[in-house]
């Protein structure tokens, strides 16, 4: 767990996995109906012109998602 | 014997359940609305060899929650309908999220056929599933398709029948996991409760129920409170379960049943369902590959502009044509009335208010077709995704979506668009609030009707920078609405963003059949609504500018004044005297005759009323009147300003006499001109965008916010601009 940190860190090419989600309600609902759940794979493929959103790829499909709500999940890098 | 099958077709966003729909009943659906909200209802027959499948699409869903209503409209099909069987179209390459769904429908308790649809692809993605096996594990039937192809669409429609035969006349058997050891006693403990009580169980299985319990879920807990005082007793045992899930894990019931459904389904996927070897051709790298360019920060930018504004000039050059030939029809049909009706009322009527009244919204055909079609385009290639991804930043500020950016475009945020079909697009938005500051705004964008009102001032009154002026006025107008979006959002539409969290489709060639397919059905709804609410409203309008008739006194005179005018012509005639002038003067009788008419209308009455209110703005009773006139369409405000100076009928395309007495009249400084343009540019809808946004707002009470709200707006600024003039 030391080695969390927020997902906004990560920079475009970086892996990482989830370790938490700490959302509630809506947001925390639509995250873990993507898959976004402990424990899942990602990989930073791009952002957007102006930074944010962010766009990650998980398995077999591509996830965009704003910083302020990439601020709910926490990831460490693999 | 023929049997009916009701079948609901369910799956993901993106995972080719419309392409599977339209792949099963061909042109044979009909799109309707659920009663009360805007989440198109669509239906379509097949005959798979003595049964008649009768095939409900429900709304593409992640899951099966309350906080959208294409999940409550997906769920409550499900549980009331009591579909015969479910067939749950699978994105088979990305088989973990997609089976989270199917859990969710199996908890339901409904008979289900998984479609591992896009085989294809995953198989290039170097996946291999063993669907035997996981047939096996779920116990439901598993088949392969391949949807754009139509590849493995017997197949379903045949494990469908036989679905449908095995579990007729059975009870359902909702599908029963694991929520470990916190949660598990308590949904027992609340199973107990609820079948004890019978709360629901007529609609919903009794574990299902409690789990929407544990997940707070608003919609089923007040159905509950409605029901059964024992929903208060299931509340505690949430509550507690809450209180001890908070301090032993730091975590909430919600969370816990999500995670053990991905555990359920990756304990399934581990068995040996799944292998991944290496990739050949892995269609979401390569997608990701092209959005290095596509979204690039630089060339992103620079792309999406080129697209926007192909999508502009492909809609009206193309459509020109067409529109041309519906304008010359419905003129053919006004000729035709004009030829062979007696001279009254009815035949005003007929021509004034029924022909040109629905001619003027049929005229929009296919203009309203194109622009679907590029909409159609731009959102099953997966190029609209990344519209919305890159802009969001930017829309976000003011408190709106990236995807609110084609609605605005497309209603002249590039000068000479369509507020009609510009509204229509922001079917998109599936956030309410955001969709709704959008709709609002929109209709503010410099369309094309307004453009010869603008034409004709700034060629009056800026004659030395009018390209410069006609730039400033679309610059304004983006300004407004973006500003007002942000106002609206902080004041009567106000609220948390809605969360962005998007899926970016892998980029793909769309299938012309589904293309024909949605811009057929959103141009058939728009053609249905020009033959009902907007023929009644243009008859009212028609009404409003024709009664009532001048008094007899004031016919008697014209007509006085026309007969010897017309006398003068016939003694020139026979005397071989020119007689132009004279038919000249015969004209301007008539014009004023038109103009006392006008003024002594409804219209006209308003007009005059609205003198007191209006002047602030510099506005006299015939730009009131034109601008009443204009809330019929925006093109009417030339041509009714006309008729008000006695010109006769005003050619929008071609006004210099109408400029001429503008530039006369001392009642226009540029100071009333600019005041004017404003209000044009952000007054009341013209009905048409009206009736468009009632229909996708589902709500008048919306509709007419939009009128009295923009008209206020555009008021106070018309005003603060005269005034300020009058200072400097």
């Amino acid at each position: 767990m030391s080695n969390a940190i927020p997902m906004r860190e990560l920079k475009v090419g970086e892996k990482a996995k989830v370790v938490a989600i700490t959302a509630i309600g809506e947001l925390g609902r639509r995250i873990r109906d993507m898959g976004l759940v402990p424990g899942a794979e990602l990989e930073v493929v791009g952002r957007a012109p102006l930074q944010d959103p962010v766009a990650l790829r998980l398995t077999g499909f591509t996830l965009s998602l704003r910083n302020n709500e990439a601020d709910y999940i926490a990831v460490e890098r693999v | 014997m023929s049997k009916e099958i009701k079948v609901a077709l369910a799956g993901n966003p993106n995972s080719g359940k419309t392409t599977a729909f339209n792949a099963i009943t061909g042109a044979r659906q009909h799109v309707g609305n659920y009663p009360g909200i805007t989440v198109d209802k669509k239906e379509g027959f097949t005959k798979v060899g003595e049964n008649r499948i009768h095939l409900i699409d429900l709304p593409g869903t992640y899951s099966l929650t309350a906080y959208t209503m294409e999940e409550i409209v997906a769920r409550n099909v499900v549980a009331d309908q009591r579909p015969d069987v479910v067939i749950d179209v699978l994105n088979a390459g990305a088989l973990e999220r997609n089976l989270y769904l199917a859990i969710q429908l199996m908890e339901m308790g409904a008979p289900i056929v998984l479609a591992l649809n896009m085989m294809d692809e995953a198989n290039k993605q170097g996946m291999k599933i063993d669907i035997d096996k996981l047939a096996d594990l779920l116990n439901v039937p598993v088949v392969e398709t391949v949807a754009r192809t139509g590849e493995g669409i017997q197949e379903l429609l045949t494990e469908t029948v036989k679905c449908a035969a095995k579990n007729e006349g059975k009870k359902w058997e909702p599908l029963s996991i694991s929520y470990g050891p916190d949660l598990d006693p308590a949904l027992n403990k609340m199973v107990d409760l609820i079948e004890k009580n019978n709360l629901l169980t007529d609609r919903y299985p009794s574990r299902w129920t409690a789990l929407k319990y544990l997940e707070s879920d608003d919609e089923i807990m007040q159905l509950g409170r409605e029901a059964h005082p024992v929903s208060a007793e299931l509340e505690e045992v949430v509550k507690s379960v809450s209180k001890h899930l908070e301090s032993t894990l730091a975590t909430y019931p919600e969370a816990v049943i999500a995670d053990y459904r991905y555990g359920y389904i990756t304990s399934i996927i581990r068995q040996g369902v799944v292998t991944r070897l290496d990739a050949a051709a892995d269609r979401v790298a390569l997608s990701d590959k092209i959005d290095t360019i596509v979204t690039h920060r630089f060339l992103g930018p620079i792309i999406m502009l080129a697209v926007m504004y192909l999508i502009y000039q492909v809609t009206f050059t193309f459509s020109e044509t067409p529109v041309g030939w519906f304008e010359s029809f419905f003129g053919w049909l006004g000729e035709t009335a004009e030829a062979n009706m007696n001279d009254g009322l009815l035949k005003s009527l007929v021509i004034s208010g029924v022909i040109d009244g629905v001619g003027g919204v049929m005229g929009f055909v296919p203009l309203i077709m194109f622009m679907f079609l590029q909409i159609a385009i731009l959102e099953d290639s997966g190029y609209m995704a990344r519209v919305a991804y890159m802009l969001d930043r930017v829309f976000r500020f003011f408190g709106l979506h990236g995807c609110s950016v084609m609605p605005f475009i497309v209603s002249g945020g590039i000068a000479g668009g369509c507020a009609v079909p510009g509204v229509m697009a922001a079917r998109t938005l599936r956030s309410p609030k955001e969709k709704l500051a959008t709709l609002i705004t929109a209709p503010f964008m410099a369309c094309g009707a307004k453009l010869p009102v603008f034409l004709l001032f700034v060629g009056v009154f800026f004659e030395k920078n009018q390209a410069m002026v006609m730039f400033m006025i679309t610059m304004v107008a983006w300004a407004c609405a973006l500003i007002v979006s942000k106002i609206l959002r902080n004041t009567v539409i106000k609220g948390e963003a809605t969360p962005f969290v998007m899926e970016l489709p892998p980029y793909r060639f769309p299938t012309l059949r589904g293309l024909f397919i949605h811009t057929w059905e959103r141009t058939w709804q728009y053609i249905k609504k020009a033959g009902t609410v907007i023929l009644a409203i243009s008859i009212l309008i028609w009404a409003a500018m024709t009664f009532p008739n001048l008094p007899e006194d004031q016919v008697a005179a014209f007509d006085a004044q026309k007969t010897v005018v017309q006398e003068q012509i016939d003694a020139a005639t026979a005397s071989g005297a020119p007689v132009a002038e004279l038919e000249e003067k015969l004209l301007s009788v008539e014009n004023e005759e038109a103009e006392a008419t006008l003024k002594n209308s409804y219209a006209g009455s308003i007009g005059v009323a609205l003198e007191p209110i209006m002047s602030p703005a510099g506005f006299d009773w015939r730009t009131n009147i034109a601008l009443v006139g204009g809330f019929a369409a925006k093109e009417v405000i030339v041509s009714t300003l006309g008729t008000a100076y006695s010109l006769g009928e005003v050619d929008p395309e071609d006004a210099s006499p109408l400029a001429e007495r503008i530039a006369q009249d001392p009642n226009w400084t540029p100071a009333t001109a600019i005041a004017f343009l404003l209000f044009v540019l952000l007054y009341a809808p013209c009905f048409v965008t009206v009736v468009a946004i009632k229909q996708e707002a589902n709500s008048w009470k919306w509709a007419i916010f939009s009128v009295v709200f923009n008209t206020a707006l555009a008021y106070t600024v018309a005003v603060a601009v005269v005034q300020i003039g009058k200072l400097l």
